[in-house]
């Protein structure tokens, strides 16, 4: 059971508080937009082993949803933020640059 | 014959006698025996039949490894199956039966099966199931059906309570023998808060039995010392009989904590789960001892050696008379020296390596015990009781080179640390060959939130047997021990005859040569071969058997053991309770119950009630003899004629506000709701990114920044929630906020011809005239005493106006409209009434005619999703070319020929059968009643281009074989005009 510090309350929520978004960072398309764009948008998940961008709510908390990076394999949290962004920030990339050299946002 | 010995048994109180049944059988152990010591000490060595074969079972162990004593255990209330006798404490009262065989323990009629296995061969089930099938159906299924299976499933509700204990510690440490006690000592003089637990009743592990001196004092001083010390600590728990049953993500450990199964007549809960969050935990849990396979190493008697010393020693019982033990490795001589110092007969240890020539192995010599080197055992003899060995060559083919006679046989194929508490977080393995065992990698951990490892292992649990290499800092005395042979396969040239009698999974009745077919045909992956052969998977989850079984693999597949890998060890380490699992969550605090502010008037008033999400609201309120049907009839006659009266408090309200609330409110529905002018009322869909319908209720402006949203009772939560989804993380620069305020008011549907009349009666400062507040309207004001909001909706057909009043007011609101609404017969009715007035009325219901894959369009509500908007939430996926397929069904009304009520969730029939046999279909009811206001069924339901084929007649599908007959009409039943609302 994950442990996820809220930025929004600061408290380390155990997962029993939290109700998961799925993956975070998804661009919505809306009327107008192509069948693949919006198949995409719908249906179409990273579902990485290893570093992923999620949605959480402090459900049973404060309410807020925050986004969280963390490896799906080994279960390590890089850092939690805020939702009103469209990317995560720059702290965090250095966070998960430091365990995975390799790694880069698609 | 196994017996009690006259003396010892450290963990006995031979001044206790306790009387306990097995079987029916009257028999007497001593306070501190498990059941398991007790049964062998009155010489039932014979507990039970395997899982296939129904071949006669013994006592194999001493712990929770232990595949075969498995018991029901207790009587009615107390029932529980598949019990383990080496684990259960014995108390005075128990009783015990054994399991899986018919008609008596004794003489078992399922045994045939044994002459039946090669008929019963690997994968069997999968094998017999493809082909051929008439032969599974009327051949093998009965059969199987008969003899299979384990304990008995409990008939009576569980008499016992069960508890949930929430902790967070810094260290938790798993195992409290020499290891676990070092490492709590270590983290307890650093100050850490420290919880170490035990599963069994006693501390010290293995060393109080297998000895070693420690700084000068015997292992059990040491082990008083230092639980001494620790008593001390003020920052250290200690919890015996608490087993750690699962470790989990970032420090989450389940342990399992026996309080009362020991004393079942005391108050206390019988099993404690503890929810424990530790910093770190350290896993101290020991090792297994593996058998060995020789033919017939499951007749009741062949025991695991540490096992057999633990009885003499533990429980001063003896499990046989004259012992042969049979090893690759020193430690089984621990066994063989024990026993002979009881005064028991061992007449041959029998070593499978060449040579035998450490420490324990001249301490045994000397005692004059024979020591044959390079032998195996070729066969064991006796069916119900070990009768004697024949002994071979281990480096051929089994030829037998003499027999002895004996009733037991002790064996050790070496040890398996216990890395199941590593394994379930992510803890990688590494084999370890010269101790032939896996045990943690420790670069390759669980790892926490912050990316180091949470879990660290020490002693056996991490192959340091030698109480030298779990006290590297103590002064240590005890024998050195010679390397093991890993021997798995004995003899290792054994022919097929010696191979489909050599046991790996005991419970399960797997054998070497099951795993050999298995690799033959084709299974590779050890997974694979585990589900095929049924290897491992029984209640004891391959405690026993999963090194063997995979060495065997690896042999057979020629490839070495770590590149075969193990299988995957999931928690619980052994089986938990149910009971447990739910701790207090039952009965009345299974899960909170939401209570309107009238509650309590249905409660008194004869209420039958139904949950609605975590609500209870009332489904009729049945007087005297009346029926539930009855009183429904009732309710709705009244309503339609005079005077029904609803509580609708659990509707969800919700509050949106804010400059940006308007164009907030067009995104969640698909129709306008900008241009809904204050004082006014508007019906609404609300569908989800994917088009589908997920709610729907009446939007009222309450002024110019702000809506009140009204939702279906169960999609308050869920529909606020996806409002602060779509603000919070889409939209975050609109000026909206939401609130939801369900619970502050309290709300009632005046319904009837009577209505305006009884609010009237009530006075107020509100005009209620049809003028003033016409039909969609809503109004603020006070009706009698009370500040009310009024909104003229309906959704029953009637003249209606849904008052609502704060929650505090409730019920004296409630009570004010019955005295009133006296003289016109005012009637509360309940869910039923409503949902057939509906029904009547052909208005939809979330959850009846929607079910997550329809869309409005598909229940003729095209007029209430706006043509005008550029977006709103599902209008992208209505434009998928599935969700403009004209073929999609469609919402009609159906009425029976007959006029009967159709079947609940029944199929409109079309000609033909599809691939699997099935009646091809051509749409579904989605709702259907009898309606009391015209006498009989009506029905709802989507079909297959219904709207154009109205007075077409279908027939649908009952649970027999009759079918229904029924005509497509239009969904409003009751007043198509609509007339009697809009008074
Ligand atoms: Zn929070």
């Amino acid at each position: 059971m994950l442990i996820l510090t809220c930025p929004n309350c600061g408290l380390a929520a155990d997962e029993t508080e939290l109700s998961p978004g799925g993956e975070a960072h998804l661009k919505r398309f809306g009327p107008g937009s192509e069948d693949a764009d919006f198949e995409g948008y719908l249906f179409h998940r990273a579902n990485p082993k290893g570093v992923h961008f999620e949605r959480w709510r402090h459900a049973y908390g404060c309410g807020k949803w925050f986004l969280a990076a963390r490896d799906t394999a080994t279960l390590e949290v890089f850092g939690t933020y805020p939702a009103q962004t469209t990317e995560p920030p720059a702290e965090i990339i250095t966070r998960i640059r430091a365990r995975h050299p390799d790694w880069s946002p698609t | 014959m196994s017996t009690r010995l006259a003396t010892g048994g450290r963990l006995v109180d031979r001044g206790a006698q306790i009387e306990f049944s097995f079987n029916g059988k009257r028999l007497q152990g001593f306070l501190g025996d498990t059941l398991a010591s007790a049964l062998l000490a009155n010489g039932q060595m014979l507990v039970g039949r395997s899982f296939k074969y129904h071949r006669p079972r013994g006592i194999v162990a001493s712990g929770p490894e232990e595949p075969n004593a498995l018991v029901n255990l207790g009587e009615a209330g107390r029932f529980e199956p598949n019990q383990r006798a080496t684990t259960t404490e014995l108390f005075a009262g128990l009783s015990a039966r054994s399991q899986n065989h018919w008609p008596s323990l004794e003489f078992d009629i399922g045994a045939l099966n044994s002459y039946a296995a090669r008929v019963l061969p690997a994968g069997f089930y999968y094998k017999t199931f493809i082909h051929p099938r008439p032969f599974w159906k009327h051949v093998f299924e009965p059969i199987i059906r008969h003899s299979a299976g384990l304990g008995a499933a409990p008939k009576d509700r569980d008499a016992d309570r069960y508890e949930h204990f929430y902790v967070h510690v810094d260290v938790l440490i798993v195992g409290g023998g020499v290891a676990g006690l070092q490492a709590a000592l270590k983290a307890g003089a650093e100050g850490k808060r420290v919880l170490l637990v035990e599963q069994t009743s006693a501390w010290g592990g293995r060393a109080p039995v297998d000895g070693g001196d420690i700084d000068g004092t015997t292992a059990k001083e040491w082990i008083n010392t230092a639980l001494q010390a620790l008593g001390n600590m003020p920052n250290v728990a200690l919890r015996t009989r608490c087993m750690g049953a699962g470790v989990y993500d970032h420090g989450y450990v389940l342990a399992y904590e026996h309080v009362a199964d020991h004393t079942p007549q005391t108050d206390a809960p019988r099993h404690r789960l503890w929810r424990i969050r530790a910093g770190h935990v350290v896993t101290a849990t020991g090792a297994i001892e593996r058998p060995l396979s020789f033919a017939g190493n499951d007749v009741p008697g062949v025991m695991l050696a540490a096992a057999m010393r633990d009885y003499v020693v533990n429980f001063g019982v003896s499990p046989g008379d004259r012992t042969v033990v049979v090893t690759n490795n020193d430690d089984a001589y621990r066994t063989a020296i024990i026993l002979h110092q009881a005064g028991l007969s061992v007449p041959c240890i029998v070593d499978a390596r060449p040579q035998a020539d450490g420490e324990l192995a001249m301490q045994a010599k000397a005692l004059g015990i024979r020591v044959a080197t390079g032998a195996g055992i070729a066969t064991v003899r006796g069916g119900k009781r070990v009768t004697g060995v024949a002994l071979c060559r281990q480096a051929g083919e089994g030829a037998t080179t003499e027999e002895i006679a004996c009733d037991a046989v002790a064996m050790s194929g070496g040890w398996s640390p216990v890395v199941h508490l590593w394994s379930h977080c992510g803890g990688k393995l590494v084999w370890d060959d010269a101790r032939a065992c896996f045990r943690p990698d420790p670069d390759r951990p669980p790892r926490g939130a912050d990316g180091e490892a949470f879990v660290s292992v020490t002693g056996a649990a991490n192959g340091d047997f030698a109480l030298a290499e779990i006290l590297p800092d103590a002064r240590v005395e005890e024998p050195s021990e010679a390397p093991l042979l890993p021997v798995w396969m004995m003899p290792q040239g054994a022919g097929v005859a010696k191979r489909a009698k050599m046991w790996l999974d005991f419970q399960n009745d797997v054998k070497v040569s099951d795993v050999q077919l298995a690799a033959r045909e084709g299974y590779e992956s050890v997974e694979h071969t585990k589900r095929y052969t049924t290897l491992g998977m029984a209640t004891d989850q391959g405690k026993l058997s999963n090194i063997n079984g995979l060495a065997v693999l690896s042999h057979a597949l020629n490839a070495p053991i770590p590149q075969v890998g193990t299988t995957t060890f999931r928690p619980p380490y052994t089986p938990i309770s149910m009971g447990a699992i739910a701790g207090e969550a039952r009965g009345d605090i299974f899960q909170p119950i939401r209570r309107t502010p009238i509650h309590d008037w249905h409660e008194e008033n004869g209420a039958a009630f139904e949950p609605v999400g975590q609500w209870r609201r009332p489904y009729c309120f049945p007087r005297g003899q009346e029926s539930h049907a009855e009183a429904v009839a009732r309710e709705i006659t009244a309503t339609r004629t005079s005077l029904g009266l609803l509580d609708a408090s659990t509707l969800g309200k919700i509050l949106v506000r804010g400059p940006d609330a308007g164009r907030f409110m067009d995104m969640l529905y698909t129709n306008m709701m900008s241009s809904l002018k204050p004082g006014r009322c508007r019906y609404g869909l609300m569908c989800n990114e994917n088009g589908f319908l997920m709610d729907d209720g009446v939007v009222a402006r309450l002024d110019e920044d702000t809506f009140l949203v009204h939702t279906t009772t169960g999609g308050a939560d869920h529909i606020h929630a996806h409002m602060e989804d779509w603000l919070q993380c889409e939209w975050w620069d609109w000026q909206v906020f939401t609130a939801n305020v369900t619970e502050q008011w309290a709300q009632v549907a005046v319904v009837g011809p009577n209505a305006r009349k009884v609010l009237e009666k009530l006075g107020g400062d509100l005009d209620l005239s049809a003028a003033a507040l016409p039909f969609m309207g809503w109004a603020e004001g006070r009706i009698g005493d009370f500040r009310a909001r009024v909104f003229r909706i309906s959704f029953s057909g009637e003249l209606s106006f849904e008052v609502a009043v704060p929650a505090s007011r409730g019920r004296a609101f409630w009570k004010a409209l019955h005295e009133a609404g006296a003289e016109f017969g005012a009637t509360a009715y309940g869910t039923e009434a409503l949902h057939v007035m509906r029904a009547e009325k052909g208005f939809i219901m979330i959850g009846d005619e929607t079910d997550g894959t329809v869309i409005p369009q598909d229940l003729g509500l095209d007029w209430a999703i706006s043509g005008k908007k550029e977006d709103y939430l599902g209008k992208r996926a209505h434009a998928r070319a599935h969700m403009t397929d004209p073929a999609r069904w469609k919402l009609v009304g159906l009425q029976t020929l007959d006029g009967s009520v159709l079947p609940d969730g029944s199929y409109a029939l079309a000609q033909g059968r599809n691939a699997n046999g099935q009646r091809n279909t051509q749409g579904r009811v989605t709702s259907t009643y009898l309606s009391p206001t015209l006498g009989r069924g009506i029905a709802m339901g989507l079909v297959l281009n219904g709207p154009e084929r109205m007075g077409e007649v279908l027939s649908f599908n009952t649970v027999g074989e009759a079918t229904v007959e029924a005509r497509i009409v239009s969904p409003v039943f009751y007043d198509p005009e609509g007339e009697k609302q809009n008074v």
